[in-house]
């Protein structure tokens, strides 16, 4: 009986502190997801800002004057251009 | 407990204490007070368990679980593309409670410098009466947290967001901007409010007590970013024609103007541009003329570019044929007390040469043999005199007066654009019934995947394919729009000058306009250009509107790829006259 009692005791405690160190993982991979998932928002928004400045960049004008101004490029008269024509029976259009 | 010092030990039941005669109230005494604390202890406990646990709950609540909102962003706004024309980026605002808020000297300082403020300002803020009071709104996140770590009190922050335009007043009418509270206010932003609002979420979480948090408790609301919008902009093309009718109202000192670039086949709008203009980034000095996108809500007596509506008209009821005689001599037609004269006098004109020659006589004798009825139904068709419902803030129906009310010189007059306005972007539209066969489409800001299958059909495709002919006329020499072609393509389109309303009174100032498509043999894309009071000494649409649109749609068809369709000797003879535009 006294045996059985204190085996049952052993199995409380260990059983207790398994508990224990359980919680104490969940919250510890809680906060590792909370921590993650702070990391992803603050990609997006670092996506969101260099999208930003990829369109800052990319903007019509500044391509063109870069384009002018500093390859020296034009556009091209109409007397040179020749249109490569399409295969028949394909359309004439992307 | 008692101990014994006894010799001779004793067994607990023999204790002799125990033989002691004690008084019985003693013990039941004892008893009743053990038994009344007990009472006490279940009361208590009734008491906070049961009656007040809902206080209690809270109270505890409130030391660990926190109800975290969590932020959604704003829509992005991104031209047909993905190129992206409005974007949300989160930035701080930074505020204080005055009464709270007991900073020295120095502090005072130091947050001056940070949020870039006057000392003087910033006291007078930290001083007032109010409860609560912003310091400053967006901010960079990194100035910020700079605040943050002088750890000042009563001074707090919050997280907003902030709206970036990158292609600044290029786009500015046609995307908008927002106010401070991320509320749509103009353009596009304001159309598609509801859309690109975010909606906030909400968890609840407990927190341990070094602030970081440990559990979720509850149920989660998780944030709905706002939906990204993709426009049928096309970046390219919009910048073309922006920078092209800037170029041309500087050269013809003109007051303001417009251009729309729409796709024939599926009515979206690639490209619509205003001057004046702004830039949404910097909104401090802004006019009420600046903000106005005239493209859609200013309207303005379109001129000649109607002629062609009148003489479908005609052609489709059959009234005449593209080859009747119309007799146009001397340049001038009496109708009631006022006279219609034309810019040059031109004798007998087919129905085709009236278009090409833009003949106001023609156009009004025309107009006498159609039912004022039948013509206001054909001008109601096209979608004159109704609201484009694109969305866009304070669009405009433009003005078309009902029929029963017409005189026969106004139904004259109408036949040339006069005594009716519209909106550059209702006659863009307008025109994609010739562009198309005979059918109008409805317009879409929005790219589509699929273009719709047919608008409502206005005219036969047999008259509408007459009348692109004849357009395409206009733009050839001897017509009113040399300027207007395009080496490559084949290209119709038709030329507009309007004398102003000043007070009641046709004015001396004009408004230019050209509106045509290319090309002509599969029409592809509709350019319409409006100049308003050209300044410079030209003012035929001809002259002033024709050069911007041959310089728009050259550059688009080729950023678009189209295929050329005339060959290249089709282009201008140089000993053919440069015909002076007509009205």
């Amino acid at each position: 009986m006294a045996r059985l009692n204190v085996f049952l005791l052993l199995a409380v405690v260990v059983c207790s502190l398994g508990l224990v160190t359980s919680q104490h993982k969940a919250r510890q991979l809680f906060q590792a997801l909370d921590v993650q998932q702070e990391r992803a928002r603050q990609l997006d928004v670092e996506f969101g800002q260099l999208q930003l400045e990829l369109s800052t960049w990319g903007t019509a004008p500044r391509i063109e004057k870069i384009a002018v101004e500093k390859l020296g490029m034009h556009t091209p008269e109409a007397e040179p251009l020749l249109a490569a024509a399409n295969k028949p029976g394909r359309g004439t259009r992307r | 407990m008692m101990r014994f010092k006894g010799k001779v030990a004793h067994k607990f039941a023999e204790s002799p204490l125990l033989e002691l005669r004690m008084p019985p109230w003693r013990s039941r005494l004892m008893a009743l007070l053990i038994l009344g604390s007990f009472v006490v202890l279940i009361g208590r406990a009734f008491y906070l368990q049961i009656v007040n646990t809902d206080f209690l709950q809270e109270k505890g609540e409130s030391r660990y679980r926190r109800d975290i909102e969590i932020s959604a962003s704003r829509g992005r706004i991104a031209d047909r593309h993905g190129d992206v024309l409005a974007i949300s980026t989160p930035m701080k605002s930074i505020w204080a409670v005055p009464s709270a808020a007991t900073l020295t000297p120095e502090q005072t300082r130091q947050l001056a410098s940070l949020l870039e403020t006057d000392v003087q300002q910033l006291t007078s803020k930290l001083t007032s009466e109010k409860n609560f009071v912003f310091l400053r709104r967006q901010i960079p996140p990194a100035v910020a947290d700079r605040v943050a770590a002088l750890k000042l009190p009563g001074i707090g922050q919050d997280k907003e967001y902030r709206r970036f335009y990158p292609t600044g007043e290029m786009t500015a009418h046609m995307v908008g901007f927002t106010g401070v509270d991320d509320k749509g206010l103009e353009g596009v932003e304001l159309a598609f409010h509801g859309q690109l609002l975010g909606q906030p979420g909400r968890r609840s979480v407990i927190k341990d007590r070094r602030g970081q948090l440990v559990e979720d408790v509850g149920s989660i609301k998780p944030p709905q970013d706002g939906d990204d919008i993709r426009l049928a902009l096309d970046s390219k093309i919009q910048y073309l024609a922006y920078s092209q009718l800037k170029q041309a109202i500087a050269d013809n000192k003109a007051k303001a103007g417009g251009v729309v670039v729409l796709d024939a086949r599926s009515g979206e709008i690639l490209a619509l541009a205003n001057w004046p203009t702004y830039n949404p980034n910097n909104r401090e000095s802004l006019s009420g003329s600046q903000l106005r996108n005239r493209a859609v809500t200013d309207t303005f007596e379109p001129g000649s570019t109607l002629k062609p509506f009148t003489i479908a008209k005609a052609l489709d009821t059959g009234k005449v044929r593209f080859d009747t005689i119309i007799n146009c001599a001397p340049g001038r037609l009496t109708i009631g007390r006022a006279t219609i004269s034309d810019a040059h006098p031109h004798g007998a004109l087919t129905v085709a040469q009236v278009i090409q020659k833009s003949s106001n006589v023609g156009a009004a004798k025309i107009a006498a043999m159609l039912p004022s009825q039948q013509m206001w139904t054909m001008f109601d068709d096209v979608g004159f005199g109704q609201l484009p419902h694109l969305g866009f803030p304070g669009e405009v129906s433009g003005h078309l007066r009902p029929w029963k009310t017409w005189k026969p010189i106004e139904q004259a007059t109408m036949s040339y654009g006069h005594g009716i306005s519209v909106s550059l972007i209702q006659l863009a539209r307008a025109y994609s019934v010739f562009a198309r066969d005979g059918d109008l489409i409805p317009l879409s800001l929005t790219r589509l995947d699929s273009p719709p299958p047919r608008g409502t059909q206005v005219f036969s495709p047999q008259t509408a394919r007459e009348v692109r002919a004849m357009l395409e006329m206009a733009v050839q020499p001897g017509g009113t729009a040399p300027k207007a072609q395009i080496p490559g393509y084949r290209v119709a389109g038709k030329t507009g000058t309007a004398h102003k309303l000043a007070g009641g009174r046709y004015a001396n100032k004009y408004v230019s306009s050209f509106v045509g498509f290319a090309p002509a043999s599969d029409p592809r894309l509709i350019v319409a250009v409006m100049i308003d009071e050209a300044a410079g000494g030209q003012y035929y649409g001809g002259l002033v509107a024709a050069p911007v649109f041959a310089a728009v749609m050259s550059s688009a068809l080729r950023t678009l790829g189209v295929a050329p369709d005339s060959p290249l000797e089709l282009e201008p003879s140089p000993q053919s006259p440069i015909v002076k535009a007509g009205l």
